[in-house]
């Protein structure tokens, strides 16, 4: 499942420990205190887990981590 | 009236001793950290060996979120930071943050993060870089971590002078306290740079032994067998103080500060001047810095690399600055047993000085076993001698000609 698959990625990304409060609402620089430069590591380590390429205009484009997994979804 | 610069906090992380008791013990038990390189595979290395860090867990120290985004040079720095504050029980909370700043010195910064990511540019193109490479690598990223680490919101900046850089780094931080700019000041130096791509370059110089047999041999300093230095890594940390503000807040005060000089050789870009004229200079200019006579200085912690011309010119520098009381106090290479911490030598060093004034031990040059009939000092060797320090004087000396002397002083 995508969504799982994002969460982790973005724990890993972030040093979380528990990820189990994540939702497909929550917003990875509001909620999650990512700053640009984390944010761009993750959108790259989705693209290498999905084999899926996210232009920089789609990415600013993304409000939460639901964006991002309806984006991977429909581009897989 | 210069204000008087004291040190009030100590923290080091080195390979034969983290924290500042575990360090000075193992100086003084003569205790070598050279073994062989366990970070990469250095089987088709003419050297084999190095002076690793090895029980340092970066988690301890600082947050596993920011862990992954520093170099490892930057976590040395922000671990001894941390560590020297601690030991100057300063209260954050209740300092000035403006006027509490950060120097320090690092030879070479992030070449690690450097290899790493060109390593994911050469496999999977420019668009696989880590965004977070370039803060990584910077060699200034220390010094700007720790600023944010400890909220020192005052002078900050970073020197860069090969082996050097540390001993230019206290030194810069004395000045800004003594001119009246900073009343607190985090300095010294960390390096990190046991990687595969620094060692083949320092290999590729022949500077650096091949005594890879027996690794806790390998660095020699002063012995007519010595043939090269031995890469170590770690940090070195000092809290420098304005001493009425020491004074003021009740803190344990380890030694003064009491001058700095510098010098280039202006000679090549590696090879030090001839008859060390260069770090002569270096060293008469801190003699005249902090006001005294040769004839004052104790003990000086040598640069003593190991390498052939390193500790034959330093020797001679020596002889030219102190005439016959070169034969009078005591010298030793502290790198015997730490290795060359390149950037962070000079403030290890700096450490191993303000250890021996407040212990009256010096620590001595372990494996001098066969004496070069040119190098006739007192080198200390093999065991620690007891002996009153009032100052310890400590020379670095880096490519490009850089040289850089501190004069520690019995704080009285």
């Amino acid at each position: 499942m995508v969504f799982e698959k994002v969460k982790k990625i973005i724990g890993e990304q972030l040093g979380l420990d528990d990820v189990s409060g994540v939702t497909p609402q929550t917003s990875l620089m509001g909620d999650l205190e990512a700053d640009s430069l984390d944010a761009v590591e993750i959108i790259m380590a989705i693209e290498d887990e999905f084999g899926v390429e996210i232009p920089d205009d789609a990415a600013e484009g993304f409000k939460n981590i639901g964006d991002i997994v309806k984006y991977v979804e429909a581009n897989q | 009236m210069k204000r008087r610069v004291v040190v009030t906090g100590l923290g080091c992380i080195t390979p034969i001793g983290i924290g500042t008791d575990n360090f000075w013990r193992a100086l003084l038990e003569g205790k070598s950290g050279i073994d062989y390189i366990t970070r990469f595979d250095a089987a088709d290395y003419p050297t084999k060996i190095a002076a690793e860090v090895k029980d340092f867990v970066p988690e301890d120290y600082i947050d596993k979120k920011e862990v992954k985004k520093m170099d490892r040079f930057t976590q040395l720095a922000v671990a001894a930071s941390q560590m020297a504050v601690e030991d100057a029980e300063l209260k954050l909370q209740d300092i000035d943050s403006e006027r509490f700043g950060v120097v320090l010195g690092s030879g070479i910064g992030g070449i690690g993060t450097l290899e790493d990511q060109h390593g994911k540019l050469m496999e999977k193109g420019a668009k696989r870089v880590s965004p977070f490479f370039i803060p990584m690598m910077i060699s200034n990223l220390g010094a700007g971590y720790v600023s944010i680490a400890l909220g020192a919101k005052g002078p900050n900046t970073t020197v860069v002078t090969a082996c050097a850089s540390s001993t230019n780094a206290i030194g810069e931080a004395f000045k800004i306290i003594q001119r009246g700019d900073a009343d607190l000041m985090i300095t010294g130096g960390m390096e990190a740079s046991i990687t595969p791509l620094s060692i083949a370059g320092f290999c590729s110089m022949k500077a650096m032994s091949t005594h890879n047999e027996e690794p806790q041999k390998a660095s020699r300093p002063f012995d007519s067998n010595r043939d090269g230095f031995v890469m170590g890594e770690g940090s070195g940390i000092l809290l420098l103080e304005d001493l009425e503000h020491a004074l003021k807040r009740g803190a344990k005060i380890y030694a003064e500060v009491a001058g700095y000089g510098m010098s280039a050789d202006a000679h090549h870009i590696t090879s030090p001047s001839p008859d060390g004229e260069g770090a002569a200079r270096s060293m008469l200019n801190a003699l005249k810095d902090a006001g005294i006579d040769y004839g004052e200085i104790d003990y000086i912690n040598a640069h003593g690399t190991s390498t052939p011309y390193n500790d034959k010119f330093e020797t001679m520098a020596i002889k030219s600055v102190f005439k016959a009381h070169a034969y009078q106090l005591s010298v030793s290479s502290t790198k015997s047993m730490t290795g060359h911490l390149l950037g962070a030598a000079g403030s290890i060093e700096a450490i191993a000085c303000i250890m021996a004034i407040q212990e009256s031990k010096i620590p001595p040059t372990i494996n001098l076993e066969n004496p070069d009939p040119e190098l006739d000092l007192d080198y200390v060797p093999n065991q620690y001698k007891e002996r009153n320090v009032d100052y310890a004087l400590s020379n670095s000396l880096g490519f490009g000609g850089h040289n850089a002397t501190i004069i520690l002083k019995k704080y009285e």
